[in-house]
């Protein structure tokens, strides 16, 4: 198991090179000089030398990404052009922020898309089934930033139940979870989010328990006489593996594919952060943010890794 | 009934049902048992009709999409001629819908499309060669997939600017990877399978094998998963186009509707609502006809 682990997490590190390379390039895929978007329209073409160097524009690409690379090791990701603050401050703000939505949308949906992913897998080509597959279908082909302009419409404007937008009349500082004063903040984007991961959860888990209640060793249990819940049990099991890597897709995407649903319910976490930054053209923003957001998504797949193969040791020897 | 241990389970035996389609080929069971699938043609049909009408708009749209009124702005559904109401600048939102179709479905297929290709091809190739190549190749697919997709869209967009062929750029990278994986699973499962070895051994040099051999093989999974890719890049897009990196105004597209109509949901609430419901409508009906195919082709995935 040691061994598996120092595999997976050395597996990992180039990834995260890689990675690392991609946000880098970032700046250079970008039309023009990286630098006309903080330089004045008028600046000569002497300043310009002398913010190249101080920048380190003139040297060349691969020096400049060591330099990078050796910055964002010490936790440097910059400065936010638009607002002159550190990088790694906005972004680990915009994190916490996001991590609030995730810590309810992860297990209602995990929770929801799980169990309905299961019971339909169960009774395949019953009602039952046909009814999940369909709620799966919507729930997956819903432009979620519709969903909640809608929810918007109907229980912020029309019946004044919950509000629209934001975090509270005094921001992510004054937040308490458990007094709903706040916490109706919540609810509203929780369940948006939530949408889409419910959809691809109960399609995932419906397939897998089909496609495991079909092998032989179930026909084998009933044979030996186990009770209808206890096969059941068996075939959860063996078909959790395949739920969990759609679970850390799914996670990844909650922490940071939230952009649309912040967008729309203006919540200042990370996707947020992300959307102001491309209308504000705040590229070390946007690098730091993706960097990140990347990272902790590498990190989940790395976490998912090793559960799977707790749950089925068979993994580890592949 | 001495055989009755033999008998399959009756899921499995469900799944085998119309025996008639051991004695027809490949593809004529497969339009066999799509014709029997009401579902999935009801949803091709609409797929059908939104291509038709984007290809059509000049034809069909009432009005021109682009004439704005300061006086007709923001009418609800059914005003005077307006059938589906105004928007901000008084544009006719019915016309309008139906020309963002040409964008959404422009957006939908076209990174799909591209992706297919490249993304099969570098599989193939990966899955067919093996070894050092295949290793290469799949490494650099995995540090795109380290990236959620949707981030990676943004990421790509946002840095280049915006504008429909960055977006389309950007949702064509973002899909390569997939569809590679896809194209090398399905190329190194046949490439170990004993006709390949007969048909080298017959003189078939690898250019034929693949060409005749492979792709076959791998055609199926690909475009089965290129299918359902489709809903993916049209909401991707719409959501792309609605964060302001998609289309450019005043071009007519369902995401950039949805986001210019927003600040006049307390107005006009439904007609804010359409292109929203239209994205859905779209991505719902790829997503089911996808459904149909997979089931139908009898593809695992």
């Amino acid at each position: 198991m040691i061994f598996y682990i120092l595999r997976r997490i050395l597996y990992a590190i180039p990834i995260a090179f890689g990675v690392s390379v991609v946000c880098f390039s970032l700046v250079y895929i970008a039309p023009g000089d990286p630098l006309q978007t903080v330089m004045p329209p008028d600046a000569t073409a002497e300043t310009i030398e002398i913010v190249k160097h101080a920048y380190g524009f003139d040297k060349p690409i691969p020096m400049q990404y060591l330099i990078w690379l050796g910055h964002v090791l010490t936790g440097d990701l910059g400065m936010s052009i638009s607002t002159r603050r550190p990088v790694i401050l906005e972004v680990t703000d915009a994190l916490s922020n996001t991590s609030l939505l995730a810590l309810f949308a992860v297990p209602l949906s995990f929770g929801i898309g799980y169990a309905m992913g299961a019971i339909a897998g169960c009774f395949p080509g019953r009602w039952l089934d046909r009814l999940v597959t369909g709620t799966a279908v919507v729930g997956v082909s819903l432009p979620n930033y519709w969903l909640g302009i809608v929810l918007v419409v109907f229980f912020a404007v029309e019946y004044s139940l919950l509000p629209a937008t934001g975090m509270g009349p005094s921001g992510s500082t004054n937040f308490h979870i458990l007094e709903w004063s706040s916490a109706r903040y919540l609810v509203l984007p929780v369940f948006t989010l939530a949408m889409i991961p419910i959809g691809i959860l109960a399609r995932t888990t419906r397939a897998a328990v089909a496609e495991v209640r079909n092998q032989d060793f179930v026909q084998t249990l009933r044979a030996k006489g186990l009770s209808e819940w206890a096969v059941i049990r068996h075939v959860l099991k063996n078909s959790l593996p395949q739920v969990m890597a759609v679970m850390g897709l799914q996670f990844g995407y909650l922490l940071g594919g939230s952009i649309l649903v912040e967008t729309v319910f203006t919540w200042p976490g990370s996707g947020f952060l992300l959307s102001k930054a491309i209308i504000n053209r705040d590229v070390p923003v946007l690098q730091g943010t993706i960097l990140t957001l990347s990272l902790v998504f590498v990190a989940t797949n790395l976490v998912v890794d090793l559960l799977q193969s707790l749950v089925d040791p068979r993994i580890r020897r592949a | 009934m001495s055989d009755i241990a033999l008998e399959k389970p009756l899921e499995t035996f469900d799944e085998q049902a119309a025996p008639a389609t051991r004695v027809r080929g490949y593809w004529r069971s497969v339009l066999y048992r799509l014709r029997h699938d009401p579902v999935t043609l009801f949803f091709a049909a609409i797929v059908l009709s939104i291509v038709l009408l984007a290809i059509f708009a000049p034809l069909i749209a009432p009005f021109d999409p682009y004439k704005e009124s300061v006086i007709s702005r923001l009418k609800p559904i059914g005003w005077r001629n307006h059938f589906l109401g105004t928007d901000e600048l008084g544009r006719d939102m019915l016309s309008r819908l139906i020309y963002g179709g040409r964008v959404s479905l422009l957006m939908g297929v076209v990174p799909v499309l591209i992706a297919s290709i490249v993304g099969g091809l570098l599989g193939v190739i990966g899955g067919f060669a093996g070894g050092r190549v295949n290793t290469v190749i799949m490494r650099a697919m995995d540090v795109f997939y380290a990236f959620p997709s949707v981030l990676l869209a943004v990421a790509i967009a946002g840095a280049m600017g915006g504008g429909m062929g960055n977006g389309m750029l950007a949702l064509t990278l973002v899909f390569i990877p997939p569809m590679c994986r896809v194209a090398e699973t399905a190329t190194t499962q046949v490439r170990v399978l004993d006709y390949i070895e007969a048909a080298r051994a017959t003189g078939a040099g690898t250019i034929m094998v693949i060409r005749y051999h492979v792709l076959g093989n791998v055609l199926g999974p690909v475009f089965v998963y290129a299918s359902s890719l489709v809903s993916v890049s049209i909401l991707l897009a719409s959501g792309l186009s609605f964060l302001g990196l998609g289309v450019r105004p005043p071009t007519a597209d369902w995401g950039l509707m949805l986001s210019t109509l927003r600040q006049s949901i307390y107005v006009v609430p439904f007609v804010c609502a359409l292109p929203g419901a239209a994205i859905f409508v779209t991505s719902i009906s790829f997503n089911l006809v996808s459904d149909g195919l997979r089931a139908a082709m009898d593809v695992r995935m």
